[in-house]
């Protein structure tokens, strides 16, 4: 499992936890999230910044 | 032919570009820049200290490779002197250049603080990719800092040079850090969080001179407290760039001010970002800056398209007491409900029917965000 952080805004994204409020659950790897998906705290889509692992 | 003009290569010009580039591969775009025109996100600046990053670490792509990857002209180090909207064209040194839509992106200024003293202007402030690089040398050799203000940037790089372990002494003249955005209880955890990392606060005071000390720099209160410091970083707030827009005759109050669909009062004439104020709101967050440059991506590339503002909470970088702030839309009456505990604080603002308003979240507190979030009306539907 690994810990994601948005590149734009430093949203942490950790795959152990998931985010079950978004619907995403514990464990969901980040290449499982859907394209579609934008960052929860500054919007930036997933297709366009990708999160580099920390 | 058209072609578009767009002046700023921070995150709100880079953007754009970006969410133009989607729709319209073809329009021939001209960014211009003063800054090197490499892409980096502001955000990022006030908590990457602690990380030991350096601007390069910050920063993606130079101008170059921007500009290929936005089939764009990046004009760097370039600064726009004029805008005539009447002929439709900037002067940039002695060029002109055309445009028939233009998009102004240029960002905001950190406010100065008014001090006496003869060390004045050492005063610091990081409000770019290049002010961090000059701040992380300065950094290099400070244990003593200083920032004056307590708001939301202030606090976070409190932490960070906190982390980074220097001594960190924040001045602010309200009673409680982040006052104008926290109800008094959240405010008040933040306050104890950041102590708790050693920050020492000087609340109800202003610095009103910084001299030069035997060693470092002498920052002197309004009750005369001196405090010792190795550096000093201003972090009072920003003010939206409007002189140019305004020289142009375009009109300007707080920002640059643009309707929802970011038109500004010359025709052709666009604002995004933190220079720009949306149907009266000026927001200088990340999520506010990506909702505007999708609506004017599409605007620009032939569907006229307003800006739709949802609730848009901000988070607070301050890991020593995580801060997730929704504030309450104008005109909105109601009182908050403030709950305290282990988790941290939860306080609501609501209507007379129990309705959401707003809301302030501390510590593990602010983990329920965005569940709250969807509770909230959008601030601009």
């Amino acid at each position: 499992m690994k810990v994601w952080t948005c590149v734009v805004c430093g949203f942490i994204y950790d795959e152990a936890a998931g985010l079950p409020e978004e619907g995403i659950a514990p464990g969901t790897r980040w290449q499982d999230i859907p394209e579609g998906w934008a960052c929860p705290d500054c919007g930036v889509a997933k297709a366009d910044f990708e999160m580099v692992a920390v | 032919m058209e072609h578009i003009v767009i002046i700023g290569s921070g995150l709100a010009g880079y953007t754009l570009a970006r969410e133009l580039r989607k729709l319209d591969k073809a329009v021939p775009l001209i960014i211009i820049t003063a800054d090197d025109g490499r892409y980096y996100s502001k955000p990022l600046l006030s908590n990457a200290l602690a990380q030991g990053k350096t601007a390069d670490q910050l920063a993606g792509a130079f101008a170059p490779v921007m500009a290929e990857q936005l089939n764009a002209e990046v004009l760097a180090f370039s600064r726009v002197e004029e805008i005539d909207p009447v002929a439709r064209s900037v002067r940039v040194a002695q060029r002109v250049i055309a445009y028939s839509k233009l998009v102004l992106a240029l960002g905001a200024d950190p406010v100065r603080p008014q001090l006496a003293g003869n060390a004045a202007d050492s005063v610091l402030s990081v409000n770019d990719l290049m002010d961090y690089a000059r701040f992380r040398e300065r950094m290099a050799g400070a244990r003593r800092v200083t920032i004056l203000g307590g708001g939301l940037i202030g606090c976070e790089f409190a932490n960070d040079l906190s982390h980074a372990g220097h001594q960190v002494d924040i001045v602010h003249p309200a009673l409680h850090p982040l006052d104008r955005l926290l109800p008094e209880a959240a405010a008040q955890d933040l306050q104890r969080g950041l102590a708790g990392v050693g920050v020492t606060w000087h609340l109800g005071h202003t610095a009103t001179a910084v001299n030069h000390a035997a060693a470092g720099y002498a920052v002197t209160l309004d009750d005369g407290v001196i405090i010792a410091a190795d550096a000093v970083l201003a972090a009072i707030g920003l003010r939206p760039r409007v002189t140019l827009a305004q020289a142009a005759g375009i009109r300007a109050a707080r920002g640059i001010q643009v309707n929802r669909l970011l038109e500004t009062s010359a025709a052709g004439v666009y604002a995004l970002g933190d220079c720009a104020e949306v149907a009266g709101h000026v927001l200088p967050y990340v999520m506010p800056l990506m909702a505007q440059a999708r609506a004017l991506a599409a605007t620009l590339a032939g569907t006229p398209t307003e800006v739709v503002y949802p609730a848009m909470p901000v988070m607070v970088k301050t890991p020593a007491c995580p801060v997730a702030v929704a504030t309450v839309a104008e005109g909105l009456a109601g009182s908050w409900q403030v709950a305290c505990g282990e988790e941290g604080v939860c306080a609501l603002y609501q209507d007379d029917q129990q309705g959401l308003l707003g809301f302030a979240l501390t510590g593990k507190q602010a983990g329920q965000r965005q569940a709250l979030a969807k509770r909230l009306p959008a601030l601009m539907p």
